[in-house]
């Protein structure tokens, strides 16, 4: 089959650049969604999300992309959001406490807890509660980039993975074919690299190198 | 295990060459900065960082295309800073590829900058830079290329800057800064005990056993070197591994 479609949704305060690049490494091309017409267009879709809960929703929302995005995600589009972009996926945010999320998970994301270090800031590894697709091949002790002040605590059976900074927060997770992770891939060397090549074989429909 | 100590080789700009010279004298040219950047990353940087050290108006878009062609060359986080003074500056620099925008002598002037910046970026894109120097029985905060003191207590600068809204803090010891003798682990432990955000202890670097004091007893969340990982007299890989045979947590790569 020809390759697919991966669109990176664009919302004018993500760095959409260093996930371009990190797909062109990989010699996948990508292309900037920021229209709803683009998002409809879209085989597979990535949301890399930097900065501020509230500030992404409303901006998704002026854009009208958020209906878009819905639509591509419950029509079963493989979806991967990167930090903030795996946050708003969730109903709430103590960083913006009057700015609804997508509400596809319907828990809230939390302030981190203020016994550690605050940003959440460096490199981290995963505990991984149950297999998945997006960390085919990736060994337990492989290192990802985080950097974040707020996170989710729990995601259900959508949780893949935690990191523990303090309390555990939700670092990866996966219900259908949503994936999120709070880390970034894009910064994240070989390690992030693996994260996104899965997700590329995902969005190409090739079977998993890894069951779970 | 938990957050891994990090290593970040820094790379002072002219705008467009590396360049190297203590305290900011005799500068002599130390290569092109993509190339260098293309190295660290494949030795195992777990960031880099990009100054411009000529930080004057005119050579701002020489710098800003640096920060891209460097940017192109990483699958690290980018940090790149150097005399930004406002929002427009550091949303350049964002945009051009940088990752987290240093802020040093104007804040000082000028706190609302980091939360400013950190209103439309988040806390996490806000390096707070401070240049400190011990005076008497304290350490006060630099300005202007460590030339003049701005009078602030540099703990108590810390502090503050922190809670405007720097996600993390560049903290050089003019003290040790060009000396290669080692970090200067009281600075680093009196500021890490002081504020949330984590600290990246610079100036002083020399040997091995120097970053292991530093994380051990300076708590510093990473540690920034220049020129001996220009020169190779350190190189990352067998840095790590010396760490990692002390205990110290260090993410490996190839």
């Amino acid at each position: 089959m020809n390759a697919p479609k991966l669109a990176l949704v664009e919302y004018n305060a993500g760095n959409l650049a260093s996930v371009e690049r990190a797909f062109a490494r990989l010699g996948a091309q990508t292309y900037r969604a920021a229209r709803p017409a683009d998002i409809a267009a879209a085989d597979a879709l990535v949301l890399p999300g930097v900065g501020h809960f509230g500030a992404l929703l409303n901006a998704l929302r002026k854009a009208n992309l958020d209906g878009a995005l819905q639509e591509a995600i419950a029509a079963g589009k493989p979806f991967l959001g990167i930090c903030v972009g795996l946050q708003m996926l969730f109903a709430s945010s103590d960083e913006a406490a009057d700015i609804p999320g997508l509400g596809i998970f319907p828990e809230n994301v939390s302030e981190l807890e203020r016994s550690v270090k605050v940003p959440h800031m460096g490199w981290n590894q995963l505990r991984r509660v149950r297999g998945t697709r997006l960390l085919a091949g990736i060994t337990d002790d492989a290192y990802f980039y985080f950097a974040h002040s707020y996170a989710a605590l729990g995601a259900g059976n959508a949780t893949v993975a935690f990191c523990d900074h303090g309390a555990p927060l939700v670092a990866v997770v996966e219900r259908g074919t949503i994936f999120g992770v709070q880390f970034h891939p894009e910064k994240s060397g070989e390690s992030g690299a693996a994260v996104l090549s899965n997700f590329l074989s995902i969005a190409s429909g090739r079977p998993a190198a890894e069951a779970a | 295990m938990g957050l891994a100590c990090r290593l970040i080789p820094c790379l002072d700009t002219d705008g467009e060459r590396v360049v190297k010279g203590v305290r900011f004298q005799n500068l002599r040219d130390a290569g092109d900065p993509a190339e260098l950047a293309a190295r660290y990353d494949h030795e195992g940087a777990d960031e880099l960082v990009v100054l411009d050290i000529a930080a004057s108006r005119d050579h701002r878009p020489t710098f800003l295309s640096t920060i891209e062609r460097v940017a192109e060359q990483l699958a690290i986080p980018l940090t790149a800073g150097g005399g930004v003074k406002t929002v427009v500056e550091a949303r350049a620099i964002l945009r051009a590829g940088a990752d987290k925008v240093t802020v040093n002598t104007a804040a000082l002037t000028r706190p609302t900058l980091l939360s400013e910046i950190a209103a439309e970026f988040g806390a996490q894109a806000v390096v707070l830079a401070i240049d400190a120097k011990r005076c008497g029985d304290h350490w006060e905060a630099f300005v202007r290329g460590g030339r003049e003191t701005s009078g602030r207590d540099a703990l108590e600068w810390a502090a503050e800057g922190a809670e405007s809204g720097a996600g993390e803090i560049l903290l050089t010891s003019m003290d040790r800064d060009g000396t290669r003798s080692g970090f200067d682990c009281a600075l680093t432990s009196a500021v890490a005990s002081r504020v949330r955000v984590p600290v990246i202890a610079s100036g002083g670097a020399d040997k091995p056993a120097d970053f292991l004091q530093v994380f051990r007893e300076g708590h510093a969340d990473a540690a920034l070197a220049a020129s001996i990982f220009h020169e190779d007299v350190q190189r990352l890989g067998e840095l790590k591994e010396f760490l990692s045979e002390q205990g110290v947590v260090v993410r490996r790569s190839r």
